[in-house]
């Protein structure tokens, strides 16, 4: 029985260090290979050894597809590939394998540059490790191997966040990765076609929320800092995903054109200003206005937005400002945690006399989103990951409710098993096609037809022909194959009477069928041919001798049935 | 003399036909028409290859076939259809088929046996889909013929098991042109059942090929828009195939939908998993509304549309497609739009926020919960913010549309449309600006969504500011915060954006009449008055000033106790803003002062109307006097020219017909004046100066006729008449003062021929109007025309100035309505000092924007014209988009002129304004007898010409050598 057998070593019933098996059609494929930022153990990066104690991961493997560039989704990458050792393929889109890099690179300097950590992979590894990345188009089929595809599809998210569709034979998977459903200000939708996936691995960060409009929350973000640059102040926005970053960035940019404002804007030097660079360059990745006004100017290529420099914080007037994410234990994470009073180095006690405002723009599906898209790619079955287990019952529930589908959400390290029942494709020739077709009308999809062949099973190719050229090509001589019948019949009359009656009961009875009576005495029907004899002992009974051969079994064993239920009565 | 007139009139028709017949001659060339089929025949012949053959035909299909040649070349065609083999020229002749067919004046229904005929012999898909093609032609060319249509359909019907899918395509579509639902048709002999098109239609929903799925329902459509009622079994097929995998045919079920929801809205459908039932118009409204979230966006395109002339939906499922219930962790929670509501009800505005105002409140059984909404849940939000604007601009449009037939829905949508305002691309904030002064009067504005329109007014693009202006005029606020919140933001919009300066005015001024309670109670903090101290006189020149005084003048008009409050300074200012910026200050009652302006009240209908009476008659008295002393006569014109333009400044309903008759009237004097040169007096060749004086009469009154003619909306016919008649006589006046000042009888040879063309054109054009002419110039030269025609120009000369000096003064009827062009040059302003620099050589950008009034299709009409001092002019065609149309009647052009000079030692001035371009042509009736555009074969009368009719403005420039 062929199966899909899916097992997350991350983000199953948990939000990072997203890193999931497939094996689908004898193929086997890891979906993103992530860290965990909750941890600073062993607990970071998945567990590989699960899929091999010892040996190569290469020979388990047969390729790896990183969906976008969060840390959560590549950030065991150098480890996986250089540490553990993997030679095999690693795909990921263009921006992906452009961006991720800086983010593994900063990474690694946290990691071991300010927390001292040692045996982590080193600049060189993470350059090791990107030379084994091949990059893929949007919509571009990938052919792994002779039978092992990948496709990716547009997720919205951050730039260069793709949905990937893992094909073998006519089994396949989705896997979504992080994806949005609602445009923003510098990304699309996030857009799948009906490709019916056996299985559709979907991530469920916002299982049980269902968000207001964007324009709602758009709208208060600027009302908020335009008022408080008009009156003069000084406005940080701490933003901590990379994507964010750029999102703000257009969202102010815009507005500050739109109203002619002239209040400057900083963002951290840095990872935002290197990662800027890249998404200058990968315009066809982001929404309609921005791709579209590509044709006068580079909406990345900010007017009003600059590096930030240290000695800009006391310019006079208003600015704003968007330093990066607040680490724990930082000035900053203490403000933004509502501490009133920060007390410095030397006892110094400064009292806190911003404002603090809270604002979401996060570009992960709602509940809603989910459903969209589940009912967009319309799987066989769902699986979700990503999210917490709560919440994901509640999807699941929704999911299998809503759209009859089998739903699943394994947690770490177990494993879902699908049973699925591709279908063969077989060949039929077109000479049996067409003598098939000219017998009947139309083929109508309503109602199934019987064809008659022979199917050749020939080195894994599957091929349905004539008999006779079955026959032929195989070199076999025909043989026949006769079915014979006695039918009693009570009638005590002649048997050239007998078969008479036979012929005239025939004749009124299958009238679409060619009844001829034969000079012999006989009766046929099509090819069947029916003998009338008077019985041995019963001069009263006639022995009615039908016989048929094998391809006409369906029409002899009607007539069969239909002759012992006797013939009308004549009017003798 | 109308005997005699009717006679000449006769003349004149057999004149014309003769003419015709001299048209007779061009009939030579069709003698030669047959040949072109013979000549095919032989090119077919010659083609050695089926290439050679298929070039053949691409050139034959080059040049067009007359109608009574079509049949000869049909059966050449036909002829080599039958020989050929090659599948590609056959189905070039089965398209050229087609295309002959349709040739107008040709009757297509003798080559459709053939078509019908080698239709069953045909093997090529191809060929049989072309051929199929032509048949639609040729049915559709005859729609009254039934048994043909029948036959056609029966054809199509015959074809539609035909494997390819092309051919069941054009199958369809032939059934949806031809196909027919009236079931009384008798049968024929031959026994051709009646079919239900209907149905064979319908059977080809569920076709294997989408293309052909596409196609049924598009012929399903064609049926329905051939008026033939659809029956209301096929929602339900339709309704399937919104599920459909292909994009096409999703959109075309979506609008068979909208079809059939129209047809039946009443009529119950049952709701499936559950026993209840609905209208069926609401049920078509939650399925097309599902589609605004379809994979493909040109469905959403489709479904946001259609959504919008979903009038006869219920309330509650409209009001539904505006509601997404939002939860946070399982837990209710309520929209930004439901907290601004509810922070407005309990009366705290911006007083501090705060904290966790968002956090979710009560638990929601998680069994409720409804995730894919089954009915229209939530369309509209998603549509809004859906990722291409093509459907954000459907949503906004069909929000607009559903509004303005519900107040209750226009109240609800209200926040939504106030958030598109902030959308990323500016055509869709322009859009839902407009859509929300659509639906303004059912809507009255919250403060807080007041807050939020205001804040657009600090958008940078020009028409998104004047937009939002025009939305403040009508719109209704609810409070005097509201109105003080409105003046304080549109002051702000003043100091950064002077130039809004009248579009701001103009908005303040009805605000300010349409909300004078409220106004009321801001005077004494908006004028800074005190209730003891005397307070600065503000300054007078001051915009904003001015701005805040036109808000209260106009509440002032509707509320008495008003100017109670007003200082002394307000009074005198008042004074001055009523002369100066007359149509945006009312006139007021004011305690002590006599009203300004006559309140005409608005009851009297205009022939009652004094000043029209006073119009009236004093245009009657210029035209009763008839033999009056010239000295008299020019004094009363001179006269009452001056009060009908004193008129026209005063009452501004007025000014179109009294400048009309002024203009008219100064022709008049113009013409009188110039016969009465001493000129005529003496011998010709000693007042060779003073025939400049004629001469130019001649010329200026050629001008003003052509003002009259083109410069004002409304003018009718009769109108016309008199206005050529005056042409005339202009042209008259040239010819004769020319003949008195020229030597040589050649150059008076070609005028005379020309002026009679003329008078014979006139005639032509005015046949019908002729016999209002009495006694006039032309008519007494149309009685004297057959003289006229054999004489010497010498001898015409003379009988044309006896005529001019006879003839009488015309009647000018008063129009109804009519309007003078104008137009205002807004920008530049030409107040500058500091010249506009620029490299000579290159070019500079110079903005212009003006207002046109009154101006009947300003985009071929107006042109801009700027003036170098060195002479040269320079005409721009500014771009049909330039031109916007904010009202009827009205037009605003805002466009960049380029300018470019060589270098110039000093900045000098160049002069920008605006021209009227006319085309004589436009205006002239077509007579009946001379169709088709051959107008302009006739005399050179079509003259082009341009008016100014703008104030030019000067524009300071200088053009800098270029550095090296």
């Amino acid at each position: 029985m062929p199966e899909i057998r899916v097992t997350p070593l991350g983000a199953g019933q948990d939000v990072g260090r997203s890193c999931i098996l497939v094996s689908i059609g004898g193929k086997n494929v890891m979906l993103d290979c992530g860290m965990h930022m909750g941890f600073n153990d062993d607990r970071r990066f998945p567990d590989f050894s699960y899929i091999t104690r010892n040996g190569r991961l290469t020979d388990f493997l047969d390729c790896v597809i990183i969906s976008h560039f969060h840390l959560d989704h590549c950030g065991a990458l150098p480890y996986f590939s250089e540490m553990v050792g993997y030679d095999g393929p690693i795909y990921m889109t263009h921006p992906t394998q452009a961006i991720c890099p800086i983010l593994l690179e900063d990474y690694r300097k946290i990691a071991v540059d300010k927390k001292g950590e040692a045996n982590f992979f080193t600049s060189q590894m993470i350059k090791d490790c990107m030379k084994k990345v091949v990059a893929v188009h949007l919509h571009q089929t990938v052919q792994v191997d002779d039978e092992l595809e990948i496709k990716a599809y547009y997720a919205g998210h951050v730039l260069g966040a793709a949905m990937f569709q893992i094909k073998v034979g006519s089994e396949s998977v989705v896997y979504t990765g992080d994806y949005n459903m609602t445009p923003d200000r510098h990304l699309g939708a996030a857009w799948i076609d009906k490709c019916r996936p056996n299985l559709l691995i979907t991530e469920s960060t916002y299982a049980t929320t269902i968000r207001d409009s964007k324009r709602c929350r758009e709208r208060d973000f600027l009302k908020k800092v335009h008022e408080a640059v008009e009156r003069g102040g000084k406005v940080l926005i701490p933003v901590f995903a990379l994507g964010r970053a750029q999102e703000l960035c257009i969202l102010l940019e815009t507005f500050w054109e739109r109203m002619n404002l002239k209040a400057p804007i900083y963002f951290s030097t840095g990872l935002t200003e290197k990662a800027n660079h890249y998404y200058k360059l990968f315009i066809t990745w982001t929404n309609q206005k921005i791709r579209k006004t590509f044709v006068q100017r580079n909406m990345f290529e900010f007017k009003h937005i600059k590096a930030f420099d240290r000695a800009f914080a006391d310019n006079p007037g208003p600015m704003v400002i968007m330093p990066g994410y607040c680490v724990q234990g930082t000035v900053g994470h203490k403000i933004l945690s509502g501490q009133r009073k920060l007390e410095m180095e030397g006892r110094q006690v400064l009292e806190v006399k911003m404002q603090v405002e809270y604002m979401s723009f996060s570009a992960h599906a709602d509940a809603k989103g989910i459903m969209q898209l589940v009912g967009q790619a319309e799987p066989e079955s769902v699986l979700l990951v990503h999210g917490e287990a709560k919440k994901m019952e509640f999807l699941k529930q929704k999911i299998e409710q809503e759209f009859r589908v089998s739903c699943y959400m394994p947690a770490n390290g177990e494993t879902v098993t699908l049973p699925t029942s591709p279908s063969i494709p077989v060949g039929i020739s077109l000479g049996l096609l067409k003598r098939e077709m000219a017998q009947g009308l139309l083929p109508d999809a309503k109602k199934p037809r019987l064809l008659h062949g022979t199917l050749i099973m020939k080195d894994s190719n599957f091929r349905l022909v004539s008999s006779e050229q079955a026959l032929k090509e195989l070199g076999l001589a025909e043989h026949q194959l006769r079915f014979t019948c006695r039918v009693h019949l009570h009638d005590p009359r002649k048997e050239q009477e007998t078969a008479m009656r036979v012929y005239s009961h025939l004749k009124s009875v299958l009238k679409e069928h060619c009844v001829q009576h034969l000079p012999d005495g006989s009766v046929t029907v099509e090819s069947i041919l029916i003998q009338a004899a008077a019985h041995s002992e019963d001069p009263g009974t006639k022995v009615l001798l039908v016989s048929w051969t094998y391809q006409d079994e369906e029409l002899g064993s009607h007539l069969t049935s239909l002759l012992k239920k006797g013939l009308p009565q004549a009017a003798s | 003399m109308a005997a005699h007139l009717k006679k000449r009139v006769y003349e004149e028709f057999t004149k014309v036909v003769q003419q015709q017949q001299e048209e007779i001659a061009t009939k030579k060339l069709r003698l030669t028409k047959p040949s072109k089929s013979a000549a095919l025949h032989i090119d077919l012949c010659k083609a050695t290859s089926p290439a050679d053959a298929l070039q053949y035909l691409l050139q034959f299909a080059r040049k067009p076939v007359e109608a009574e040649s079509v049949e000869g070349v049909v059966r050449i065609l036909l002829e080599h259809y039958y020989k050929e083999n090659d599948p590609s020229v056959r189905l070039k002749i089965a398209s050229l088929l087609g295309l002959l067919s349709k040739t107008a004046g040709f009757s297509p229904d003798c080559i459709m046996d053939d078509a019908i005929n080698i239709l069953q012999n045909e093997k090529s898909h191809q060929v049989l889909a072309q051929l199929l093609d032509t048949l639609l032609a040729i049915g559709t060319k005859l729609p009254e013929n039934q048994a043909i249509q029948m036959r056609l359909v029966d054809v199509a019907c015959k074809h539609l098991t035909d494997t390819s899918h092309g051919v069941r395509n054009k199958c369809l579509q032939l059934l949806g042109n031809l196909g027919s639902l009236e079931k009384s048709v008798t049968k024929d002999g031959e026994g051709l059942a009646v079919r239900d098109v209907q149905k064979i239609i319908g059977d080809y929903f569920s076709d294997q090929d989408p293309r052909v799925r596409t196609a049924a329902i598009k012929a399903m459509l064609q049926l329905h828009e051939r008026g033939l009622k659809l029956h209301q079994t096929i929602y339900n097929q339709a309704c399937k195939l919104l599920s459909d995998d292909y994009e096409q045919v999703r959109s075309a079920a979506v609008q068979l939908i909208w079809v059939v929801s129209q047809l039946y809205p009443e009529s119950i459908v049952p709701i499936p998993s559950s026993n209840e039932e609905i209208r069926l118009v609401d049920d078509a409204f939650g399925k097309i509304c599902h589609m605004v979230s379809d994979g493909s966006w040109v469905v959403r395109v489709q479904a946001a549309k259609l959504l919008g002339s979903m009038e006869q939906v219920s309330s509650h499922f409209l009001e539904q497609t505006l509601d997404k219930k939002l939860m946070s962790d399982l837990r209710r929670k309520r929209t930004a739009h439901e907290r601004a509501k509810e922070l407005y009800s309990s009366g705290e505005f911006s007083s501090g926020r705060k904290w966790g105002d968002d956090a979710p409140k009560e638990e929601i059984d998680t069994g409720a919960v409804n995730l894919i909404e089954s009915g229209a849940c939530g369309a509209f939000v998603h549509g809004l913010e859906d990722e291409m604007y093509e459907v954000r601009i459907a949503a906004v449009e069909a929000l607009c549309m559903l509004a303005q037939s519900s107040p209750s829905f226009a109240e609800k949508c209200l926040d939504f449309l106030v958030d598109m305002f902030n959308d990323e691309i500016e055509e869709v904030r322009l859009q839902s600006i407009h859509t929300m002064r659509k639906i303004s009067n059912n809507i009255t504005l919250r403060e807080d969504q007041l807050d939020t329109v205001l804040a657009v007014l600090e958008d940078s693009s020009r028409d998104i500011r004047e937009a939002l202006h025009e939305l403040l005029c009508c719109t209704n606020v609810s409070t005097k915060e509201g109105i003080h919140l409105a003046l304080v933001e549109l002051l702000k919009n003043l100091t950064k954006y002077p130039t809004d300066r009248d579009s701001i005015w103009k908005c303040l001024k009805f605000l300010g009449s349409r909300h004078p309670t409220l106004v009321l109670p801001l005077v004494p903090e908006l004028l800074s008055t005190h209730p003891f101290f005397d307070t600065a006189e503000p300054d007078m020149d001051d915009p904003a000033y001015i701005a805040v005084l036109v808000l209260i003048f106009n509440a002032a008009k509707t509320c008495p106790t008003m100017p109670a409050l007003f200082s002394d300074h307000t009074f005198r200012h008042y004074a001055y803003l009523r002369d100066s910026l007359s149509h945006l200050v009312p006139a007021l009652r004011l305690p002590g002062r006599k009203l300004v302006s006559s309140a005409v009240s608005a009851n009297i209908t205009p022939h009652e109307d004094p000043s029209h009476q006073f119009l009236q008659q004093s245009l009657e008295r210029v035209y009763s006097l008839q033999h009056l002393d010239p000295q008299g006569t020019q004094e009363l014109l001179e006269l009452t020219i001056r009060d009908l333009q004193r008129l026209g400044e005063l009452q501004s309903e007025l000014a179109g017909v009294a400048d009309f008759s002024a203009t008219y009237l100064r022709c008049q004097l113009l013409l009188i004046k110039a016969l009465q040169e001493k000129l005529w007096n003496v011998a010709a060749p000693l007042y060779l100066k003073q025939s400049d004086l004629a001469s130019a009469a001649a010329k200026q009154i050629m001008e003003e006729t052509y003002k009259m003619e083109f410069m004002y909306s409304g003018v009718e016919n009769k109108q016309v008449v008199i206005i050529h008649h005056m042409r005339l006589q202009a042209k008259a006046l040239q010819l004769i003062v020319t003949a008195r000042t020229t030597r040589g009888v050649d150059p008076l040879f070609g005028m005379c021929e020309k002026f009679l063309q003329e008078v014979d054109f006139f005639q032509r054009c005015f046949i019908a109007d002729l016999p209002h002419l009495q006694d006039s110039f032309v008519d007494k030269l149309l009685d004297l025309m057959p003289r006229l025609m054999t004489s010497k120009p010498v001898e015409v000369v003379k009988i044309v100035q006896t005529m001019l000096r006879q003839s009488t003064f015309l009647h000018l009827p008063l129009p109804e309505q009519i309007h003078k062009a104008s137009a205002t040059i807004i920008e530049p302003a030409g107040e500058s000092d500091n010249p506009l620099r620029f490299t000579s050589g290159l070019v500079v950008a110079l903005d212009v924007d003006a207002t046109l009034e009154h101006v009947q299709d300003p985009q071929s009409t107006v042109k801009v014209q700027v003036l170098y001092p060195d002479g040269q002019a320079q005409m721009i065609h500014p771009k049909p988009a330039d031109f916007r149309n904010p009202g009827p009647g009205r037009h605003r052009l805002i466009t960049q002129v380029y300018l470019s000079h060589t270098a110039w030692t000093e900045p000098c001035q160049v002069e920008v304004r605006l021209l009227l371009a006319y085309n004589s042509n436009s205006r002239i009736p077509k007579s009946p007898w001379i169709e088709g555009g051959e107008v302009s074969s006739q005399v050179e009368t079509s003259i082009e010409g341009t008016i100014p009719f703008s104030k030019s403005v000067k524009v300071y420039i200088m053009p800098k050598p270029a550095r090296r």
